[in-house]
């Protein structure tokens, strides 16, 4: 009886490591921290701006290239939202939307 | 005696055992955790603001002699809130205007209905979590391509009514980056499905779409599929494939689907006349546009594809359009269509305009 209560005890024990790697795995993933997610500023502190927003003039012509016409920027606190909105929509990665974000803001 | 106080001292050393091992839980649950909470607390320069934003048009479709003037306002609203909600919704208002046959002013219904209402959580850079009312990832023009001021021709494509009705769940969708070369983008559902003649019935319904998009061509192939969770627990899939070459500035684009109500094709090619050496000013600003596309009847009645949006025969279908870009987010746009079916073949013209709005529901600051 106690044998099987802690084998179930190690079972939970592991499952739960388990999630824990794969939440860690899942984190680890995202970039520095979800400030860069919908932050202009954040980005930009990590590599060369010009650099950065020409990938992301790439990653425009790309990704939203294929449904959107040449671009007409708006102010950072509106594209911050509709970045995150086509980012839902259109599933883009998480690069592509910040490098995009960089090149509409800038 | 001894016996019971062997049984004690085994029980008590169990629960502190047992109470090791929930502190153990507990403490991993927490660091599980932390990351999340520690992030919701960071402090974001550019805030996203509320948005109103959408599309608005008006068009007259000519088909087979008959007169269709079609007005309507999709506006479209976008809250975010923190660093990972976004709360998103679209709604339709739409006047179909016709004369009588024997006469007399203009007049028709104005439909309105909820396209979808929904609120998304981007759990990781994989991950986002939607649930709510949302437009079912069947395909891509549903999704990507309904909005007049997007779509290359303003015609719906003949098979837009297979599993495109807006789905009741929740959802996982996301992209990532498979290796250098590739990005993966995916959406998985459950729903419940408003159906039928006045949306009255519903169906339960599981799917997903997934698709490989290579950014140095510019191509994108995926595939969707559906199933029925009742009844007959009936399959649809469908295929699709998006190819914006470099060398040119052609936009193709095409989708497949079957179902048990039919099946079907359109393929799509916009051709921007960016190239041309005459007229430069204005060629920037024209697109030429073809469509073709074929339908198959299947498995349910003429009365029932009708009520569904669909052919009532077997049909084919040729578009050749033309879309004048006035200026970022206003387009003049005209096409003419032919279609051919044992119901009887018809022209069908149509002109317009549409137009993209966006306005920020809140302080934007100096751009």
């Amino acid at each position: 009886m106690k044998k099987r209560k802690n084998q179930v005890m190690k079972t939970a024990v592991a499952g739960l490591l388990s999630m824990l790697v794969l939440g860690s795995s899942l984190f680890a993933g995202a970039p520095s921290g979800r400030k860069e997610a919908t932050s202009v500023a954040a980005v930009v502190h990590y590599t060369d701006a010009d650099s950065m927003r020409l990938q992301g003039e790439q990653r425009f012509r790309a990704n939203c290239g294929r449904c959107h016409a040449a671009p007409q920027k708006f102010p950072p606190r509106m594209m911050a939202t509709v970045i995150r909105h086509m980012r839902v929509r259109a599933t883009i990665t998480d690069q592509d939307m910040r490098l995009v974000l960089v090149y509409m803001t800038q | 005696m001894g016996f019971s106080l062997l049984h004690v001292c085994q029980k008590t050393a169990l629960r502190r055992r047992q109470g090791v091992a929930s502190f153990g839980v507990l403490a991993l649950l927490f660091l599980l955790l932390l990351p999340t909470w520690l992030v919701a607390q960071t402090v974001d320069n550019e805030k996203p603001v509320p948005l109103l934003s959408g599309s608005a048009g008006a068009f007259s479709f000519v088909s087979g002699g008959q007169n269709l003037i079609d007005t309507q306002i999709n506006p479209v609203l976008l809250v975010p809130l923190g660093d990972r909600w976004l709360v998103e919704s679209r709604a339709e208002f739409e006047g179909k205007f016709q004369r009588p046959p024997d006469g007399g002013p203009y007049g028709g219904p104005v439909n309105k209905h909820v396209d979808y209402a929904q609120v998304d959580y981007i759990a990781s850079p994989y991950v986002t979590i939607t649930a709510g009312r949302f437009l079912t990832p069947f395909g891509i023009f549903n999704e990507r391509l309904y909005p007049v001021w997007i779509r290359a021709l303003q015609p719906d494509p003949l098979i837009l009514p297979i599993n495109t009705a807006p789905s009741d769940g929740a959802m996982l969708r996301g992209g990532f980056p498979v290796n250098a070369k590739a990005n993966m983008n995916y959406s998985a559902y459950i729903s419940a499905t408003s159906i039928g003649i006045g949306s009255v019935d519903s169906e339960r319904h599981v799917g997903g779409r997934m698709g490989f998009f290579l950014p140095g061509p510019r191509l994108e192939v995926g595939g969707s599929w559906q199933k029925t969770l009742q009844d007959d627990r009936k399959n649809a899939f469908g295929f699709h494939l998006g190819w914006q070459p470099t060398q040119a500035p052609l936009n193709l684009r095409s989708e497949y689907a079957h179902s048990f109500e039919g099946s079907g094709y359109w393929i799509e090619g916009a051709y921007r006349l960016s190239q041309a050496h005459f007229w430069q000013k204005a060629m920037r600003r024209t697109e030429v546009v073809a469509r073709a596309q074929q339908f198959y009847t299947d498995g349910i009645s003429s009365d029932a594809r009708a009520q569904l949006g669909l052919p009532s025969a077997n049909t084919s279908e040729a578009d050749f359009g033309v879309n004048y870009f006035l200026r970022d987010g206003l387009k003049a746009v005209a096409s003419y269509g032919r279609q051919f079916s044992s119901a009887g073949n018809f022209n069908q013209w149509t002109y317009g305009v549409a137009y993209r709005f966006l306005i920020p529901l809140g302080r934007v600051g100096a751009q």
